[in-house]
């Protein structure tokens, strides 16, 4: 178990320059989003949906930032800043959602599609090929359309809409290298030994495949992040009863700008833009650090001292 | 190298025998997705508002009542006849609503692929010879953050800098609303240059600014990145070592030894961008009253125009399959490598 643990942190501390900083950088503000998810209640002077303060009094509209509001009110009163704290919230559900529906689904298909190979292979590729093909944002919003009128616009359905994006991804990469640790000599010694399929997948080879994925998963994040953004900008994302999203407040602030009022587009915005950033950090720095090729190697220069001075050296021995 | 099979018709042909499968896939997929919708597509569309002999006539005109396999025949069919049917909440020819707007869209598209080659590839090149230095730290930066910006949210910048507070540029249309000219191609620019009145020209040049900087921005930081790794790639290349040992200027080893070989994989990637530029390109018309395809897909949508919707999504898909085909043949053309 130790020693499972010390394997996992190893990236981390083998990290080194300016990688190393990167990552830390990315691994720090992609906290503080998720703390701000977390404690979002605590945090925020007021809840996402409220216009007037505790004694009745409703908030100014489209009032510039302030002590009593940081980040100015919206055309509906509502306060910025905390919709942008509780913005947090639902970006976060809804990436750690769809990242790991989309490894679930994903992962034991590349695996399957990639071991079992034959026409199954063949389809299953065709398939990822197309919807990978495929505007991504077009898919998300006919998905989320269909869903919405199905099981009701929220976290689960912008979610889902958003996995069928990053599936095929996954699934091809976890397929290739599926397909070159299928010939290895450890799988076939495997083999030879008499292990069912079920046991060459699960213990040989998804260990040697899944290597790649952290990096995909964390890139895959961020765009998720940006996804969402997109869905909700264009009303296909979450319902604005159920929580504050960020890019849907910036749907709301299009008619904000022609009026010269920047507060309500430009805080959202920077909030996405930082748990996006955060999000690339983290998985750049992952890929620098677990990908051998990207690694620097330090050299270090090899020094010959002039002959005379290695006869000298080599007299004096 | 020298094998017979490496002839560009050759090639050109297996790469069209392989597009087909994938054009079918893509359509069965928009096929089942439009179907899967749950409650009657006419129904959601116009009911309540049209009496129940209209709505049968429409629903018999659209061939909803014929079964799944009937209708799946009937769509392949019209697709391969680029017959996309006919509206149901105005009536119109699919078709027509895809020439009307599909102008403004590939105007809009064109020209955010300009600037980001535009920017990209010299920017790309810079970073990349200048590598590990300020220049290239900076480069990078501004690639991640042309990224992470939502580009409706650039938009909404840009309206906000150069529309609301400078007031230079407009900010909502394809030109403003006392601009007309007769529409002969479907895209304005072509159109007001047409009917020879450079006014209009102008003013489709000036409304087109910020939504193409926009949207260019979007794909700027992945061309970007792509050259910077592969003018890195090329010029650690032997051929490089040999032009500088033949006394060749540092700029014309750069510019025409390793750049040139770095742009093969950059056209590839460039392919492959019409997906995110296409998905951008929707978010941009959207924030920037752009009228665009789509504009029109989600204003289809939001009425719950299923055929509408279905016909406008086949064409993002078809228009997909066409781009990078045409990037492989370009490719093909251009790097004798390709054609095996």
């Amino acid at each position: 178990m130790a020693s499972r643990l010390a394997r996992a942190v190893k990236p981390f501390r083998d990290a080194q320059g300016l990688s190393k900083w990167l990552l830390w950088l990315g691994i720090g503000g992609t906290l503080l989003v998720v703390l701000a998810a977390i404690f979002a209640p605590w945090i925020a002077p007021y809840d996402f949906n409220q216009v007037a303060s505790s004694d009745g009094g409703r908030f100014p509209k489209q009032a510039p930032p302030s002590s009593e509001h940081w980040f100015g009110t919206s055309v509906r009163s509502e306060d910025v800043f905390s919709r942008v704290v509780f913005g947090a919230r639902i970006a976060v559900e809804v990436v750690a959602l769809a990242v790991a529906v989309s490894l679930l689904v994903g992962v034991p298909l590349g695996l399957i599609s990639g071991y079992v190979g034959g026409w199954l292979d063949r389809v299953l590729v065709l398939i990822a090929d197309a919807l990978f093909a495929f505007p991504y944002l077009i898919l998300a919003i006919v998905i989320a359309f269909l869903l919405a009128d199905a099981i009701g616009g929220g976290v689960v359905t912008a979610a889902l809409a958003i996995t069928v994006v990053y599936v095929p991804q996954y699934f091809r990469v976890v397929r290739n290298n599926t397909l070159s640790a299928r010939e290895a000599t450890y799988v076939e010694a495997a083999k030879g030994l008499g292990a069912r399929p079920r046991t060459v997948i699960g213990r040989y080879i998804f260990g040697n495949v899944i290597q790649s994925v952290p990096v995909i998963g964390t890139l895959n994040a961020a765009d998720a992040m940006l996804t969402l953004a997109g869905l909700g900008f264009l009303g296909y994302g979450i319902q604005p009863t159920e929580g504050a999203e960020w890019g849907y407040d910036l749907y709301r602030a299009i008619v904000d700008v022609q009026a010269e009022i920047w507060w309500t587009s430009v805080f959202p915005g920077l909030a996405i833009v930082f748990f996006v950033v955060a999000l690339t950090l983290v998985g750049e720095g992952l890929n620098d650090t677990l990908n051998p090729t990207l690694r620097k190697r330090r050299i270090e220069p090899v020094h010959i001292p002039p002959r005379d001075q290695r006869d000298k050296e080599a007299a004096a021995r | 190298m020298a094998r017979s099979g490496g002839s560009l018709r050759t090639y050109a042909l297996s790469r069209l025998a392989l597009a087909l499968p994938m054009v079918l896939i893509l359509l069965t997929m928009v096929f089942l997705l439009m179907r899967v919708a749950p409650g009657d597509p006419v129904q959601s569309a116009v009911g309540g508002r049209l009496p129940p002999d209209q709505i049968a006539e429409i629903r018999a005109n659209a061939g909803i009542d014929d079964p799944l396999i009937v209708q799946y025949f009937t769509y392949l069919g019209d697709v391969a006849t680029l017959n996309f049917g006919e509206t149901i909440t105005d009536n119109r020819p699919v078709s027509d609503v895809i020439i009307e707007s599909g102008g403004a869209t590939l105007t809009l598209t064109l020209a955010a692929l300009l600037v980001a080659i535009g920017l990209g590839l010299p920017l790309g090149l810079l970073a990349g010879r200048y590598r590990d230095t300020a220049t290239d730290g900076s480069l990078r930066i501004f690639g991640i953050l042309t990224y992470a910006a939502p580009v409706f949210w650039v938009g909404l910048l840009a309206q906000l800098t150069f529309g609301s507070i400078l007031g230079w540029l407009p900010t909502s249309g394809e030109a403003d609303p006392v601009t007309f000219v007769d529409e002969v191609t479907h895209i304005l620019l072509i159109d007001a240059l047409i009917a020879g009145d450079l006014e209009a020209f102008w003013d489709a040049v000036r409304h087109l600014i910020l939504p193409a900087v926009t949207l260019g921005l979007l794909v700027t930081g992945t061309f970007l990145r792509l050259t910077r790794v592969n003018v890195m790639q090329a010029l650690q290349g032997d051929y490089i070592e040999a032009a500088r040992a033949r006394g060749i200027g540092e700029r014309s080893v750069v510019v025409r030894h390793a750049f040139r070989n770095a742009l093969v994989p950059v056209i590839t990637v460039m392919g492959l961008q019409i997906a995110l530029l296409l998905s951008g390109a929707t978010l941009t018309e959207l924030t920037f009253d752009w009228p665009g395809l789509g504009s029109e897909l989600i204003a289809y949508l939001n009425e719950r125009d299923y055929i509408a919707v279905q016909g406008i999504v086949t064409v993002f898909a078809l228009v997909v399959v066409v781009v990078s085909i045409t990037i492989d043949l370009v490719n093909a053309l251009i790097d004798p490598r390709v054609r095996y």
